[in-house]
């Protein structure tokens, strides 16, 4: 095997003991959000583990740069803090507007946030009844508009319409994050097609947010081009959270490389891969 | 005084800060992570300590938790 980046063999390409060749990593473009640059495309949330140390390993070992947090009332008896454990991670502390059901609130929790994260930035949910969880399409966008004109750095959770996400681009928004399908459901993407057409008319990056149930769906996102991918409950609720934010990792790795080396066409018949010229007569 | 404290009826000594108010709340002693409402509008940190509270405002003090 060689490296088909190198005019050579490259130092791991000629290792003993059959290494995979791995092409060089700097070759592919930095995950760019928001004006700053990240190292992972896989950003995650900090709701429903069973405590903070669970969180604060997963945490660790998904490699996320960006770890998604709320704004609750101060809770007296609460023992620990989340932002500590993202703080100690090293890892960038994203607030979102959970909870929220109209601009007005959403907007207010922005700004309480920007406060207690000391950042202008905000995962913004703007959500529609609590069945669904699905974003109100209207409200969104309006409290995406002002807070924009308010200096966030807006990234807003949407639904898998590739007209509110253009809107929601239109008004300024840093990125664009459909859902798969329902918060928590595990139901991975469940519009495939409307995640394509999202991606191929975006101007910013997408990033894949909520529904993501095992890696598959993670690296199902990363091959329809998506640019991250959001997850919580996936990792959070796994019988091993630790474990699953390896494979998440790996998953999203495993996905943005597929889509960058072109997958062949799927055809209904066969085409072999072996060439039929040279076959012995042994008959 | 009376104000509504995170919903609940809390007394705070007539001239009481937003400050006494986190402190109240249990908060007290922590600043980041924390961030507090007066009637729907923020209070900047900086000045918590100089903002005096009014009877029967509604303060909301708030912090980072984990949340998806």
């Amino acid at each position: 095997m060689r490296s088909k980046a190198g005019s050579g063999p490259s130092a791991e390409a000629s290792a003993p003991g059959g290494k995979a060749v791995r092409p060089d990593p700097g070759s592919d473009p930095a995950f760019s959000l928001g004006g700053r640059t990240w190292g992972s495309r896989l950003i995650v949330g900090t709701g429903g583990f069973r405590s903070l140390e669970a969180m604060e390993r997963a945490v660790a070992a998904s490699g996320a740069e960006i770890v998604t947090a709320a704004l609750r009332r101060v809770d007296p008896t609460a023992t620990g803090s989340a932002l500590d454990v993202i703080d100690r991670l090293g890892a960038f502390a994203l607030p979102n507007t959970a909870g929220c059901y109209t601009a007005r609130d959403a907007m207010r929790t922005a700004h309480l946030a920007r406060e207690a994260f000391e950042t202008d930035w905000i995962k913004l949910e703007v959500i529609g009844d609590d069945r669904t969880l699905f974003p109100d399409a209207v409200e969104l966008v309006d409290a995406a508009e002002r807070l924009v004109e308010d200096g966030f750095t807006v990234l807003p959770y949407t639904n898998d319409d590739p007209i509110l996400a253009r809107r929601l681009e239109e008004v300024g928004c840093a990125a664009v994050m459909p859902l798969g399908s329902p918060i928590g459901s595990g139901m991975g993407i469940r519009n495939p097609y409307n995640i394509q057409i999202i991606v191929e008319g975006a101007g910013v990056p997408v990033i894949l947010d909520a529904g993501i149930g095992t890696a598959s769906d993670a690296a199902r996102a990363m091959e329809l081009g998506c640019d991250g991918v959001l997850l919580s409950s996936s990792v959070a609720r796994a019988k091993e959270p630790e474990r699953m934010a390896i494979a998440m990792r790996a998953a999203v790795e495993a996905g943005y490389g597929a889509r960058r080396a072109g997958r062949i066409a799927r055809k209904l018949h066969a085409e072999a891969s072996t060439p039929d010229e040279g076959v012995p007569e042994l008959g | 005084m009376i104000v509504a404290l995170n919903g609940r009826r809390a007394e705070l000594p007539d001239g009481a800060t937003v400050a006494d108010a986190v402190e109240e709340a249990g908060a007290g002693g922590e600043s980041r992570g924390v961030a507090v409402a007066v009637d729907g509008e923020v209070v900047r940190r900086a000045v918590w300590s100089k903002t005096r509270l009014e009877s029967d405002q509604r303060v909301e003090v708030v912090r980072a938790v984990q949340g998806g």
